[in-house]
């Protein structure tokens, strides 16, 4: 309880608090914003190929998701840009020319994206398919390097490089050297292949849903597998990325590595904790296994582990249960939708066809909510256990902290707020699919949503009808 | 000290990303404005329809000229960045509030089909669109009235609660409703609602004088509140003023004439408000905040500098062709041969699962082009596509 009440007593905990809930609110949505993309264009991808309409209509559907998402995401991007003005000026008024560099990148990409985003939504109805097809690549590609800029700028945190101060005054900056630093290239491929997985565990786990509702046609069983598939083959890539990474930070931020796992001395033989909660220097509750992560880290029981006792206790970051047991939370969940992966791997490989039982249905509609948890308890463990530095071993996040005194009501407002963009964002792409279920085809056709051309412009009504075209059966009435 | 050729240019770039943002992000929020002055839900529909088409479709992008000018100013002036982030940090919350509740009202409106969720929400987006604009006019008006300390201590009211800032936010929210309605006059006129022209005509000219006279109000209240950018505006930025007030008078003629040039009509607009901006930033120079933190003093390392002038030329080397294209898809109304969703819907459903059949799905259209470019690619198809067309009718 001592380390709670340390944490409250520092005045830079509802700066904290705003931080980490809008960056947890806006990670999500950036994870569609990365990955939703190459989802979508591998439907349309089998959609033209191979004639498939249903494919088709999944890409089409996903791409009106994938606007209402990025709609959102922009927003809330955009309060991250401030938030880091209003909440952290002393970061930015010193650091600003070192972490600047990435920022500026990823609005270039951010750019591309919403630019793209607009062409891909246009070019349903005015690009030849494969044309279209295209059009969609730029999302794909801006949305992998601007995670890669906005991930650089957080590893940079962690693993400050390419700047030279004097006087407490940045007097050069390489760039380059600030956007690749130590960290960049493991919290990266981490970030986007975490992208990916949420991306395609939640999509594949709403037609689960309907898969387990009985609508077993193949516009269901396809919007499952598609991002079942691209999220299953990651899966075990991120386990092994994880254990890598691991590895990393248990040399980079040892400190941060032993909250992580509960070492509390530097020693060799240092067990492995499982869950388990830690008071006054003992773990309850958790399961030890001896040696094991002496193993983990150096492939030896002998490994010596470096634990907090290495730094001053004001040097420590706090709530050490909540980094474990978020860190544990997040092996976890990866090691189940790595299973889960593998299961219908198995099933595909031996029987060629798609495994629906709802054995496996019922913890697949759980994957995408398990791999949210798992992204978010993995950007606790990093930002919590890079505490009380906000730039690893150079600044504190009380040297950094706003003077205003205004955060705590922000902190209320952007809570509010967010709850009601939440609900947006989870209830737009809801209302649309009701509405996909019992509308005509004319309503859908008619919908509006942010990118998208407006109905006015397609309709009937003001433009001549689109010309009949060979294979294709225009008009409903006269169709089967 | 004089400030460094890599710190001008970027305070340059980083004036030319306002002025942008002024413009289209301006006329973004003078829609709102107009939305919200539209009146009731008998008389209002016609002109809410015409702002929510012109608007929808490039909304975001206009948000980014922001993120961009945020991301300039922190990384090419750090300490001019922390400084505006704390003294001013009411005024700017509420305009992120505003930002905010214009995002989720934007994002739902188009999905809510009740009549009371689409006025609550559109409500959302027109009240945000003036709280918005508003409190980033009074941070302007604090950094040009040089009220924002170099370090300061915590909020500031004062600074951004002077007449002249408060007089700002006001020219800003005229100046939005006047670069909007202008538009919105080409947009009425392009899609041949005629009573349209006439409204956002008649609405046009009155936000031209009410923006004019609270420009003059501003300028006036500068001579005391800021006799250093009064005295550079009456000065070496002359010209750019008398520039903006002529071409601010020439639109207004323009109207009264019912000259609708869709190029002159938009570009003086534009002009009136660019040079306006352009005119500050360089009566400003060559302090950031006039009098207290010069551009030498407060302006990053030549790296961080270097590398925001790469970045702006990327940009206009990555983001203008896909601007482009984006323009001249919304500009070129073309209907291609493509499915509708109709078309997709009954394929998928009553011809399910076929293997070899193709439904509804158009045919290939050749092999993919492999080619690294593939912006380059998309461009040529669709400029190819286009002049088919345009032969065949």
């Amino acid at each position: 309880m001592g380390t709670v009440a340390h944490v409250l007593a520092v005045d830079a905990v509802p700066a904290r608090s705003q931080m980490g809930s809008s960056l947890g609110f806006h990670i999500i949505l950036a994870c569609f914003g990365i990955a939703f993309a190459a989802v979508t264009l591998t439907a349309e991808w089998i959609g033209i190929r191979r004639g498939d309409a249903a494919a088709l209509l999944l890409a089409r559907r996903w791409s009106k998701v994938m606007a209402v998402l990025v709609a959102v995401g922009a927003v809330s991007g955009t309060v991250l840009s401030y938030e880091m003005g209003l909440l952290w000026p002393g970061l930015m008024g010193r650091f600003g020319a070192a972490i600047g560099f990435p920022f500026s990148m990823e609005g270039i990409f951010f750019f591309l994206e919403a630019i793209f985003v607009g062409v891909y939504l246009y070019g349903w109805r005015r690009l030849p398919p494969w044309a279209h097809w295209w059009s969609g690549v730029p999302i794909v590609v801006a949305g992998v390097l601007g995670a890669l800029s906005v991930v650089a700028a957080n590893s940079w945190m962690n693993s400050p490089a390419g700047y030279t101060l004097s006087h407490g005054k940045i007097t050069s900056v390489d760039p380059w050297s600030v956007f690749f630093n130590a960290s960049t290239p493991y919290e990266t491929a981490h970030m986007v292949l975490a992208a990916y997985m949420v991306t395609g565990f939640v999509v594949a786990g709403v037609y689960a849903v309907g898969l387990l509702r009985g609508r077993r046609d193949r516009y269901h069983r396809l919007g499952f597998a598609v991002p079942f598939t691209i999220a299953g083959i990651l899966a075990p890539l991120q386990v092994m990325m994880g254990d890598i990474i691991a590895r990393f930070i248990a040399d980079n931020q040892p400190v941060k590595f032993a909250a992580m796992e509960y070492v509390a001395q530097t020693a060799r033989d240092a067990p492995e904790w499982v869950g388990g909660i830690f008071i006054n220097g003992k773990v309850y509750f958790g399961a030890a296994i001896p040696a094991f992560d002496s193993i983990l880290v150096g492939f030896s029981p002998h490994t010596r582990v470096i634990g907090w006792d290495s730094v001053p206790p004001d040097q420590r970051p706090p709530l050490v249960t909540l980094i474990h047991l978020s860190f544990d939370l997040m092996v976890g969940i990866g090691f189940f939708l790595f299973a889960l992966a593998a299961w219908q791997g198995w099933w595909w490989w031996f029987h060629r066809r798609l495994l629906l039982t709802p054995w496996f249905l019922v913890p697949s509609a759980v994957s995408g909510v398990a791999a949210v948890a798992a992204m978010e308890a993995g950007w606790v463990v990093t930002e919590v256990g890079r505490q009380p530095w906000i730039v690893y071993h150079v600044m504190l996040v009380s040297q950094a902290v706003t003077p205003s005194r205004g955060v705590p009501v922000t902190l209320a407002v952007i809570l509010v707020l967010y709850a009601i963009l939440t609900l947006v964002s989870i209830g737009v792409p809801v209302v649309m699919s009701r509405r996909w279920r019992q509308n005509t085809a004319a309503e859908e056709e008619a919908e509006q949503v942010p990118y998208g051309p407006s109905p006015a412009w397609a309709s009937p009504a003001s433009f001549p009808p689109p010309p009949a075209v060979p294979g294709a059966s225009s008009g409903g009435p006269q169709a089967p | 000290m004089s400030p460094s050729p890599e710190a001008i240019a970027v305070a340059a770039i980083l004036i030319v990303v306002i002025a942008a943002y002024a413009l289209f992000g301006g006329a973004d929020f003078g829609g709102g404005i107009w939305d919200l002055l539209a009146g009731s839900a008998e008389r209002g529909p016609a002109p809410r329809r015409l702002i929510d088409e012109s608007i929808t479709p490039v909304w975001e992008a206009n948000h980014v000229w922001l993120v961009f000018i945020l991301v300039l100013t922190w990384t090419a002036f750090p300490p001019a960045f922390a400084a505006i982030m704390t003294a001013l940090f009411v005024p700017l919350s509420l305009s992120v509030l505003g930002i905010v509740l214009r995002g989720a009202g934007f994002a739902f409106r188009h999905t809510a089909q009740r009549l009371q969720m689409q006025q609550l929400t559109g409500a959302l987006f027109a009240a945000a669109s003036l709280i918005t604009p508003f409190f980033m006019g009074t941070v302007i008006g604090a950094v040009a009235t040089g009220q924002v300390p170099v370090h300061p201590a915590g909020n500031v009211l004062a600074a951004w609660t002077s007449p002249t800032a408060i007089l700002t936010g006001f020219l800003f929210v005229a100046a939005c409703a006047y670069v909007s309605a202008v538009f919105l006059v080409l947009e009425a006129r392009q899609r041949g609602h005629q009573d349209l022209v006439r409204y956002f005509s008649l609405r046009a000219t009155a936000a031209g004088v009410v923006t004019g006279a609270l420009a003059g109000g501003t300028f006036a209240e500068l001579s005391a509140s800021s006799p250093y950018v009064y005295a550079r505006l009456t000065g070496i930025a002359l010209p750019l003023a008398a520039i903006s007030i002529a071409a601010g008078i020439a639109v207004l003629g323009m109207l009264w004439l019912r000259w609708y040039h869709a190029l002159f009509l938009r570009g003086t607009a534009a002009i009136a408000v660019a040079t306006v901006v352009c005119g500050w930033g360089l009566a400003q120079y060559p302090y950031l905040f006039p009098t207290s933190l010069p551009l030498a003093t407060g302006s990053a390392p030549t790296g961080s500098l270097v590398a925001e002038l790469v970045v702006a030329g990327l940009a206009v080397l990555l983001v203008a062709p896909g601007f482009a294209l984006l323009y001249f898809l919304q500009q070129r109304r073309i209907l291609t041969e493509a499915d509708s969703d109709a078309d997709l819907r009954l394929a998928a459903h009553l011809e399910p699962a076929i293997p070899g059949r193709p439904a509804a799905a158009p045919a290939p259209a050749g092999p993919p082009i492999t080619t690294a470019l593939v912006l380059a690619m998309v461009a040529v198809r669709l400029i190819r596509d286009a002049f088919s067309r345009t032969h065949r009718r």
